[in-house]
């Protein structure tokens, strides 16, 4: 079991208040990506639900039982962090078996568990080597391989693979995913990278300055993004805003319009501009678009094996049923 | 890109160091030569450098009229037993101020420091009248006591430092996994800090080696130590320049020969974590 409530909780460091009072339901078993930019406060809401950091006002329960006041230990969470964490002066065998002999449970189970996790986790074969000696995926397992041997009611994982080069990355969150599907546990993880969220999440929660922009499913987020941070921070390249007389046009504040959501042609459309930085990433080419009013650049998606270059003129015209409406107030109008 | 050193620089500066190192050797050489003189010849002037009748006589003579190994069991007890007792202490205190700071914490650091600046002569007679009170004038304990008193805040800096050094994501890891601020600082803590922990130890054991003003003052036969033994061979009816020096050599052999064993140790150790 592994559910999560946040009431009213609250976080302020002397007078800087980092979290305004918010509330948070985190279901059994669910993959939980929080979400923003840095300083959100992201991290600082994990560190709440870990006891790692005293909440200033509020209750968190966990399995319905108020651990507000509990120690870290106690609430029977793990916690994977950015820089892992291991402990330098210890084996992997040693690091993974700290939790249970803090716990003291008896040796045969110990080893039990640590060859069950470095089986899961491949690290069999590095069990006597101290961290130093490893890279930095392999670390990142131990330190997941750590937290699985506790069996904890969540896992918490702080930005776990901000460490790692890009392409390790990719086959570390799959590996997080996949030992999510295994365990069907609660994982509750922070990171500033919306593709991790957007690829991980079975909910996300976008953070901005400590306030909860939206809470939903990716593509929920993705369809329907509550306001125009939402619309900015979620999809990649961002949703291009576009204020002044297109948003006029259809009576709003703002228009905002995904760059897979816009067709391209050179010789007819509704909007005209001249092509600035083109990327060709072989299976999709963006463009940057100038001259298009209320917004500048323009970014555009378009096929990979599109040839055009630089300063040619092209027309653009935006797909009807995905332009997303924003008011004054940057809210999304349905 | 490196910086350019003429081999004509290299060669002056190299030659400066040796001269500063050897400015630095000096006395202590000059003692060690002392002390295989006969009296005579330690006072000749001008001064006998290496051709003379070396003799062994001092040592022995020396060894004869006081008590050595009870001043070497003595001195080590006293510089042993006050490192230990106040790296106890300063554990658990450079623990709380490295991890769990206050508002106050850097106030107290420097407090604590600032006690060092105090003339030790300050406090003589209020601490000579609390031992006599509590009847352990020249005893081993309060010897150790004081000196662990006088030592703590430099300890606890150093251990400060050393703290300061370890990354808190890894005490949090430790907390995460269920560990006891016991047990977080004797599983975790200590033995990251282990090699700052042993530089703070040797440095401590020579400070309580060489301390003498605390030593010479509150000991008289049974708790004195080296720096006592030595102080007794400047004798008010003349000078004995090559007995003393005989003893001076005995007490501060082991000490330069342990030192000598831990130079990396003690480097890093009186660098104060300057550089990580």
């Amino acid at each position: 079991m592994g559910r999560i409530q946040l009431k009213q909780v609250k976080k302020a460091f002397g007078d800087v208040v980092v979290i305004p009072p918010l509330d948070l339901e985190i279901e059994d078993g669910e993959f939980v990506v929080f979400v923003g930019p840095s300083g959100c406060g992201k991290s600082t809401l994990l560190r709440l639900i870990a006891g790692l950091e005293d909440t200033t006002a509020g209750t968190i329960e966990i399995d319905g039982k108020d651990a507000t006041g509990l120690p870290p230990a106690k609430r029977g969470l793990a916690m994977v962090f950015q820089s892992y964490a291991l402990y330098p002066h210890m084996s992997v065998r040693k690091n993974i078996a700290f939790p249970m002999k803090m716990a003291g449970l008896d040796q045969a189970e110990q080893d039990k568990r640590i060859k069950a996790a470095a089986a899961a986790l491949n690290l069999t074969d590095y069990l006597d080597r101290r961290p130093g000696q490893l890279s930095g995926g392999q670390r990142q397992r131990v330190a997941i391989g750590r937290a699985i041997v506790r069996e904890p009611a969540a896992f918490l994982f702080d930005e776990p693979l901000s460490n790692l080069d890009a392409a390790l990355r990719v086959g570390m969150r799959m590996e997080i995913s996949e030992l999510h599907k295994k365990l069907a546990t609660t994982m509750v993880y922070v990171t500033h990278d919306q593709v991790e969220a957007m690829t991980m999440a079975d909910k996300i929660v976008v953070l901005q300055a400590g306030v909860i922009e939206q809470v939903g499913s990716p593509l929920e987020l993705y369809r329907a993004p509550r306001n125009k941070f939402v619309a900015g921070f979620i999809g990649s390249p961002k949703m291009n805003l576009l204020d002044g007389p297109e948003a006029a046009k259809h009576n709003v504040q703002t228009i905002g319009i995904r760059p897979e959501h816009i067709d391209i042609s050179t010789t007819e459309g509704l909007w005209k501009g001249t092509i600035g930085v083109a990327e060709h990433l072989g299976s999709d080419t963006f463009m940057h678009i100038h001259g298009i009013p209320g917004c500048d650049p323009l970014t555009v998606r378009a096929g990979g094996e599109v040839s055009v270059k630089h300063g040619d003129t092209v027309f653009l015209t935006p797909q009807a049923e995905h332009i997303h409406k924003f008011d004054k107030q940057g809210l999304r109008i349905a | 890109m490196a910086r350019a050193i003429s081999p004509r620089k290299k060669i002056m500066w190299t030659a400066l160091a040796w001269g500063l190192g050897l400015l630095i050797f000096f006395p202590i050489m000059w003692t060690f030569l002392t002390s295989f003189k006969s009296e005579a010849t330690a006072i000749s002037d001008p001064p006998v450098w290496f051709f003379f009748d070396w003799t062994i006589e001092n040592y022995s003579t020396v060894l004869e009229r006081s008590n050595y190994p009870l001043a070497l069991t003595n001195s080590i007890i006293i510089a042993v037993g006050s490192t230990i007792l106040g790296i106890l202490i300063a554990v658990p205190a450079a623990w709380a101020m490295a991890f769990v700071p206050g508002k106050h914490t850097k106030d107290v650091l420097l407090w604590m420091l600032s006690t060092k600046m105090l003339p030790a002569v300050g406090v003589l007679y209020p601490l000579v009248l609390l031992a006599k009170w509590l009847g352990v004038m020249d005893s081993r304990i309060l010897l150790i006591v004081v000196l662990m008193l006088i030592n703590l805040p430099i300890i606890v800096w150093m251990l400060y430092t050393y703290f300061r050094e370890i990354p808190g994501e890894i005490l949090e890891a430790a907390r995460m996994d269920g560990a006891s601020m016991k047990s977080e600082i004797f599983y975790v803590l200590t033995p990251m800090a282990l090699p700052g922990i042993a530089s703070t130890i040797l440095l401590n054991i020579i400070l309580a080696w060489n301390e003498a003003f605390w030593t010479i003052l509150l000991t008289t036969v049974d708790a004195a130590p080296l720096t006592k033994f030595i102080a007794s061979f400047s004798a008010p009816e003349g000078l004995f320049y090559a007995k003393l020096s005989a003893a001076s050599v005995m007490a501060i052999a082991p000490i330069l020969i342990m030192g000598w064993f831990s130079q990396k140790q003690l480097v890093r150790g009186l660098t104060f974590g300057a550089v990580k």
